[in-house]
């Protein structure tokens, strides 16, 4: 079997233009949702508490409600999670109740309208916490991208690591913009999954620009836009490959994974749909307008005495 | 050239047998236990604790699988939960006369069902998080600025008898904030003060302000002193919580300090939040009373009367009676510090007590007017009080500072201490982060989580033995490798599998196939170009592993960030991806290649190789013709 029987190099690059207008205006529309409508952040960020508690029967989301905001608390959320027999509740913090008074008062009150009510799981999270994560997932995301921008400009050039890190970074808005504009909630997980996500498509862009710097090598005659053309058809089926290999296990987490898994499964799919689009189409155009020339590679290859270089022996 | 030499092979034989030795106790399930543990801070389970258990156990005529000590707990293990209830009932008798006053905590546990030659090589399984098991997580937050505050307050008291031990005339020693105010009248007394603080308190540093005529010394706890003093209140705080959750009788609880200031307790299987919240936030309270020395208390002492009217019967540790009268003369919020110390003249171990301004004065009255009596210190805890110590007054004792001496040993002293200090907590906790877990849910997750690898490797199996036929093959084998391996690393790390952790799992396998891929495109590639089979295996290999390099290090740049700056599940899910990413650098690459040049390397006129269809266009007149076969 063969999927991919490309005769030719695919000329992408003659449409960098457009796709980066594409790219642009999703992007935009991304930063506009996380602008106006804000993450809908889990409590792990907020702080307050979660109870999640099971029916025996298909529970009434409206009776739970009701029972909940009969004990005072106000924006309180009530919905289904998972079946239609579990209900999530979510609670803001108050001052002056104690979370371990919280979730014992609700779940007397549920216990009292229905007494077959079992509490699944409660989460708790003061609001010291929360300032915490937020800090420690940008210093994270901060690191991720240090610590690719001077890997690939060591290894490559210092045009491959920027453009690479932009392409990325542009992958990560969309995430997030997906989830403001849903209003999926915004978990530690799901935060987990963005950064797996950003060194993942990092190893797409990696793959693009090992061909390119090859492809300078081989084709000596070529000008640097036939280059990134032929390097990008040339790795056209195994990025198909991986990325659906990949997603076949993102989809098994989303379909066997159950609730806790649903979000961070989406993030992930989200992120390789556009970490495939933007590390081919984005990187490589950004690449090609920061000017990569032959020199930028072919010369730095030669210092290193990389084994694999064809000309390696033609150095004394 | 497609051959590994011999050691090559041999490191992969290596690896694999260490892969399933220790991917193996994962597999043996859990069997029902019972595991004793010590309940108070003075009973130690050692291997007199053992024997008494296999008699207990011989004696009621079960037979465990083994028992053991483990650590300063002692396991027995069972084939069935009902021969497990029954052991706990037997234990439970032998050990512990007094229902109301547990020495050892008898809990049912889960041990691995693993046979013993795989235990003795250290091969466990790995340790499943709250998330997979169910139970409760507190995060608590110490607040240190209280304990600094209590710290101050005692460093006060101690000045002030300094000052007048060495008769030095001050107008007054107040503590401001964390800081500590001792106003003088002249610059010698000024003088002599700043020596004597600096002599005796290493600890503070001391600014002198002139204020009119008078002088202002201020007193403040040094930076380092200060990580002391919070240091200490941490690990107290901690042995405190220790003490209540034994109580508990949970099998495997966890405390342990998270950064500077905060304390996580993990309760693996406890349901009862409200009882777990309730025992964390009780302080236990100490009180000190005189020893009734009459002659109805004497004869009541050794049980040859009644209680006489006004007083109560305590026992102490060594469970002998003691007459105490029902005034209370000082608590636990009195006492400061308790450290266990040595008498400087006799060499003799001794405890030292620091009390607060206002317990220094009652002690001083007391201690005056009770001259050769006796005092107690009981510790009242779950309601019920128990005698520490109970120490005969040899003089008049001011100033705040108590030592108690005499018939005791240096563990007696350091028990003693921890005891008197258990009682209180060093400074106040506030829980910030609760999860509660419950068991069907945790089983839930297991099942999710191995359901979503499972399936997920499955798809992806399929298509890579459809679509690269052979090379398929091996690169599933690799994928079934790196599972292994990854596991196997785990299990030898301990490390805590949780939902997350599952979750890196099946990523790291699907991020994990990409080498494969890689190497698997670049072989047709090459074949395709017309070399020859083997040259084509060859080049492939090496031409992908410079991208398979470039690509995991970025992988594992992401994953050490989430690592490093991660907290909770964040964290248990880095370092399955980290580990996951280096497993599949070793599989994907050197094990797929030992596979492949074991079957293919001896051939030396080897016409094909089963890679799939390699598909040419038709243009081919640069290219030489190629020896793949289509569609195989």
């Amino acid at each position: 079997m063969e999927f991919f029987r490309i005769k030719k190099d695919i000329p992408f690059m003659k449409y960098a233009l457009v796709l980066n207008a594409i790219s642009f205006i999703t992007f935009a529309l991304a930063v506009f949702f996380l602008i106006t409508r804000g993450l809908h952040l889990s409590v792990e960020f907020t702080g307050g508490t979660v109870m999640e508690v099971a029916y025996t029967q298909t529970a009434d989301i409206g009776k739970v409600r009701e029972t909940v905001s009969s004990l005072g608390y106000q924006d309180v959320i009530v919905q289904n999670f998972g079946t239609s027999r579990d209900v999530m509740i979510r609670l803001p913090v108050q001052k002056g109740v104690t979370s371990a008074q919280q979730s014992e008062q609700v779940l007397a009150a549920l216990k009292g309208q229905d007494a077959e009510v079992t509490l699944r799981r409660t989460e708790f999270v003061g609001p010291q916490v929360g300032d915490e994560l937020v800090h420690g997932g940008l210093m994270a995301l901060g690191m991720v991208v240090l610590g690719i921008v001077i890997y690939l400009a060591f290894r490559f050039e210092w045009k491959f690591g920027v453009a690479a890190i932009i392409a990325n970074l542009h992958d990560v808005v969309i995430i997030l913009g997906f989830f403001a504009f849903f209003q999926w909630e915004f978990s530690l997980s799901v935060l987990a999954g963005v950064l797996a996500v950003l060194g993942y498509s990092v190893n797409e862009s990696v793959v693009i620009f090992d061909r390119i710097r090859e492809a300078f090598r081989k084709f000596r005659k070529l000008s640097t836009r036939e280059v990134i053309d032929h390097a990008i058809t040339s790795t056209m089926s195994r990025t198909i490959i991986t990325h659906a290999s990949t997603e076949a296990m993102v989809l098994s987490m989303f379909f066997f994974g159950g609730p806790s898994l649903h979000y961070f499964a989406l993030a992930l799919t989200i992120g390789i749909l556009f970490g495939i689009y933007s590390s081919v189409f984005v990187a490589a155009a950004i690449a090609m307008w920061l000017g990569v020339k032959r020199e930028d590679l072919v010369k730095s290859q030669r210092k290193e005495g990389d084994p694999n270089d064809p000309n390696a022996g033609a150095v004394v | 050239m497609n051959r590994y030499p011999v050691w090559k092979y041999a490191i992969l034989v290596v690896a694999l047998l260490i892969g399933v030795l220790y991917t193996l106790p994962n597999f043996f399930g859990e069997a029902p236990a019972v595991q004793v543990s010590s309940a108070k801070a003075t009973v130690k389970v050692d291997s007199v604790v053992l024997q008494r258990v296999e008699e207990a156990l011989r004696g009621a005529g079960l037979a465990p699988d083994y028992v053991s000590l483990e650590g300063s707990s002692v396991r027995a293990r069972f084939d069935t939960p009902d021969n497990q209830l029954k052991a706990k009932d037997a234990i439970q008798k032998a050990l512990i006369p007094d229902a109301a006053d547990p020495a050892y905590i008898v809990a049912l546990n889960l041990v691995s069902r693993s046979p013993a030659w795989l235990t003795a090589l250290h091969a466990q399984p790995m340790y499943l998080g709250l998330d997979l098991r169910g139970g409760v997580h507190f995060m608590l937050q110490v607040d240190m600025q209280a304990a600094l505050t209590k710290r101050a307050e005692s460093l006060a008291g101690d000045i002030r008898t300094a000052l007048r031990d060495k008769n030095i005339r001050h107008s007054g020693i107040a503590r401001d904030g964390q800081a500590i105010d001792i106003k003088v009248r002249d610059e010698a007394t000024r003088q002599a003060a700043s020596n004597l603080l600096a002599d005796q308190f290493a600890e503070l540093q001391v600014v002198a302000t002139p204020e009119g005529s008078e002088f202002k010394l201020r007193a403040s706890i040094k930076p380092e002193a200060m990580r002391k003093v919070q240091e200490q209140a941490l690990k107290q705080n901690i042995t405190t919580l220790h003490n209540r959750i034994n109580e508990l009788g949970v099998a495997e609880p966890v405390i342990q300090q998270q950064g500077l200031d905060r304390i996580v307790v993990q309760l693996p299987g406890v349901q009862d939040t409200a009882k777990a919240k309730d025992i964390l936030g009780r302080t236990a309270t100490l009180e000190v009373r005189l020893v009734d020395e009459s002659t109805e208390a004497r004869a009541a002492e050794t049980g040859q009367g009644p209680v006489p009217f006004g007083d109560e019967k305590y026992l102490d540790r060594n469970g002998q009676a003691v007459i105490v009268k029902k005034q209370v003369i000082l608590t636990g919020e009195n006492l400061t510090d308790a450290q266990p110390g040595f008498d400087g003249q006799t060499q003799e171990p001794t405890v030292n007590l620091t009390l607060d301004a206002k317990g220094a004065r009652i002690f001083k009255d007391v201690t005056r007017e009770n001259i050769n009596k006796r005092m107690a210190i009981i510790l009242f805890e779950k309601g019920k009080g128990e005698v520490v110590t109970a120490p005969v007054i040899r003089s008049e004792i001011g100033g705040g500072r108590v030592q108690i001496s005499g018939r005791m040993t240096t563990m007696e002293a350091n028990d003693t201490a921890l005891l008197l200090r258990a009682g209180s907590l060093a400074a106040p906790m506030e829980i910030i982060e609760e999860y509660t877990i419950g068991p069907s849910l945790g089983a839930d997750n297991i099942e999710r989580g191995i359901h979503s690898v499972v399936w997920g490797m499955v798809a992806i199996a399929a298509f890579m033995c459809v679509y690269y036929m052979l090379f398929g093959v091996f690169s599933t084998v690799a994928l079934g490798v790196n599972v292994l391996l990854l596991i196997a690393i785990l299990s030898m790390l301990q490390a805590t599998l949780t939902l997350p952790g599952i979750a890196a799992m099946a990523l790291a396998l699907g991020v994990a196939i990409d080498s494969n891929v890689l190497i698997n495109e670049r072989i047709r590639e090459e074949l395709r170009a017309g070399a020859s089979p083997q040259a084509a295996i060859a080049a492939g290999y090496e031409r992908a592993w410079a991208t398979i390099l470039d690509s995991n290090v970025t992988t594992l740049i992401a994953g050490l960030a989430l690592l490093a700056f991660g907290t909770g599940p964040v964290r248990g899910f880095a370092v399955v991806h980290c580990i996951g990413i280096l497993t599949s650098m070793f599989s994907a690459v050197f094990f797929s290649r030992g596979l492949v040049n074991l079957w293919y390397g001896r051939r030396k006129k080897l016409k094909s190789v089963a890679i799939g269809q390699v598909w040419k266009p038709e243009d081919t007149s640069q290219l030489r013709s190629v020896a793949a076969r289509g569609d195989q």
